[in-house]
């Protein structure tokens, strides 16, 4: 059973169908790697992995026992962010959010699984720092944290490394890949950066307003449109 | 404590500390959501709307707080709709309301009682305008505030920092926003018959700026910006208490200088870090 799996799905704006006639799934311990030029659905797509948008046709199923809140999700920094006052610990704390309920504050159990998230990304000793503060790469090992929280079994990363510098692009990706092999959380990441995403995942996903490939990585390097892209 | 002891016999002023405390710590509260997220204008929209709305109740000759509440809270409701999703966007939509709702006002002001202190009084704020009425449903409101303030605290911070994440956890971003608009409009409407429909905003946006010049984590800036607001209003009213200047403004000015106290600040804690 796969965690999350699309059948002939399509997303529309009032302007018409950005993507469609989707058809993939990801299972538990699997790395599916999003690519596509801009406008070609991806940042779609994750919205509707999320639940955050239906789809006009087709259906997305959660399996294995995933639960919609359950996806630890790291996204693009808006730019509010870049001056947000709050310590490090606050950040990634409130991705226990969604254990919470209704019940209005954290328990003891929260506050340690946050700390050792800090710990696995090597961020424990800026706990108190300011996010605002933090290099790049510093923040966005943050909000990995944050999303390790929420998560069981998947993260959705989107473009996790926009922005970064390639020493910090490097680290991040190594972090990344330690967090997929060491839990076997499963992995959905939409990318730019095609060669180190590449080097990371099992799957690749090539959107181009519908799909024009899924399927493990050996075989997309064997197709023109993967040889392509992978220049 | 002699002073404070003479202040305190006047019951007007009582009812005026009472409902101005009460008020700008609700606002405190309420504007560190709203600066952080870019949303410092709709204060400043809404106070425009609920002088067009006590303008309307004049003219009627109804109970000016039962009419603005509403419309105010009908207009917070509509501002955070446009701002999020429409062909105008946030900042001009608010400017357009904010001025159509002062020209009804100023018109249906010049039809009916014409410019008198009344009129003057809801633009720059009376200490006077205070009914024991307004100081209960004042209590009632704040305690609400304030009650759901901490009960909600970490969702608001979740919402505040980064919607689209505690959306995609599951969290009712949505309710949430309506949640603070209602209280926002619920806060101007009782602050602005004081500190007047033109200044009422400040006490939204300054608590939370000043904090922010120093504090680093949103607890501390969370306590300091309600700890600002009391005392930077308490400090407005004695002063202006005891050289007769209008009150709104000298809560205004009082909560300038800690701005720029704190800035100052701020800039020595850095230089001092670097």
């Amino acid at each position: 059973m796969a965690l999350i799996s699309c059948e002939d799905t399509a997303f529309a704006y009032d302007r018409g169908v950005v993507c469609q006639h989707l058809n993939f799934s990801v299972s538990e311990g699997d790395c599916l790697c999003i690519l596509g030029e801009n406008g070609a659905g991806k940042s779609t797509l994750v919205k509707g992995l999320l639940g955050l948008k239906a789809p006009c046709s087709g259906k997305i199923t959660l399996g294995d026992g995933l639960r919609q809140n359950e996806i630890g999700y790291l996204p693009q920094q808006t730019a509010a962010q870049r001056d947000f006052p709050a310590s490090v610990f606050e950040v990634a704390l409130s991705g226990r959010l969604s254990q919470r309920g209704l019940r209005p504050f954290y328990s003891k159990e929260d506050k340690q699984i946050t700390l050792r998230h800090l710990g696995q990304l090597g961020i424990l000793p800026l706990k108190e720092r300011c996010y605002r503060e933090l290099s790049g790469g510093q923040q966005q090992r943050v909000l990995l944290a944050r999303a390790l929280c929420a998560a069981q079994k998947l993260l959705l990363l989107d473009e996790p490394a926009s922005g970064l510098d390639p020493v910090a692009v490097r680290e991040l990706y190594q972090l990344i890949a330690s967090v997929h092999q060491e839990q076997g959380m499963g992995i959905i990441m939409v990318s730019h950066d095609v060669k180190s995403a590449v080097g990371l995942a099992s799957h690749i996903l090539h959107l181009g307003g519908q799909q024009l490939f899924f399927g493990p990585v050996e075989e997309y390097s064997n197709t023109p449109l993967g040889q392509r892209f992978l220049q | 404590m002699q002073l404070i002891l003479e202040m305190l016999s006047y019951p007007f002023l009582v009812r005026a500390a009472i409902v101005g405390l009460l008020v700008s710590l609700c606002a405190a509260l309420l504007g560190v959501s709203l600066v952080l997220k870019r949303y410092a204008m709709i204060g400043d929209g809404l106070s425009h709307v609920g002088f067009g709305a006590l303008a309307i109740a004049m003219a009627l000759n109804a109970a000016p707080l039962a009419v603005a509440i509403p419309i105010v809270v009908l207009a917070a409701f509509f501002l955070l709709r446009i701002s999020e999703n429409s062909k105008i966007k946030g900042d001009a939509a608010i400017a357009l309301i904010s001025t159509s709702a002062l020209a009804i006002g100023v018109i249906v002001i010049s039809y009916t009682t014409g410019m008198n202190t009344d009129v003057y009084n809801y633009m720059f704020g009376s200490i006077l305008a205070m009914s024991n009425g307004d100081v209960a449903l004042s209590v009632v409101l704040s305690v609400i505030v304030l009650l759901l303030f901490f009960l909600f605290y970490h969702k608001i911070f979740a919402l505040t920092f980064d919607e689209t994440f505690a959306q995609a956890t599951g969290a009712k971003t949505g309710l949430y926003k309506i949640l603070i608009a209602f209280l926002t409009a619920i806060t101007i409407v009782l602050g602005m018959r004081m500190i007047g429909t033109l200044l009422i905003t400040s006490l939204i946006i300054f608590p939370t700026l000043t904090s922010m010049r120093v504090c680093k984590r949103f607890r501390s800036v969370v306590l300091c910006s309600s700890l600002l607001s009391v005392v930077c209003f308490l400090s407005g009213l004695i002063f202006s208490y005891l050289y007769a200047t209008p009150t709104g403004a000298s809560i205004v000015v009082a909560n300038l200088l800690a701005f720029l106290l704190f800035s100052a600040l701020g800039v020595l804690l850095g230089r001092r870090k670097t």
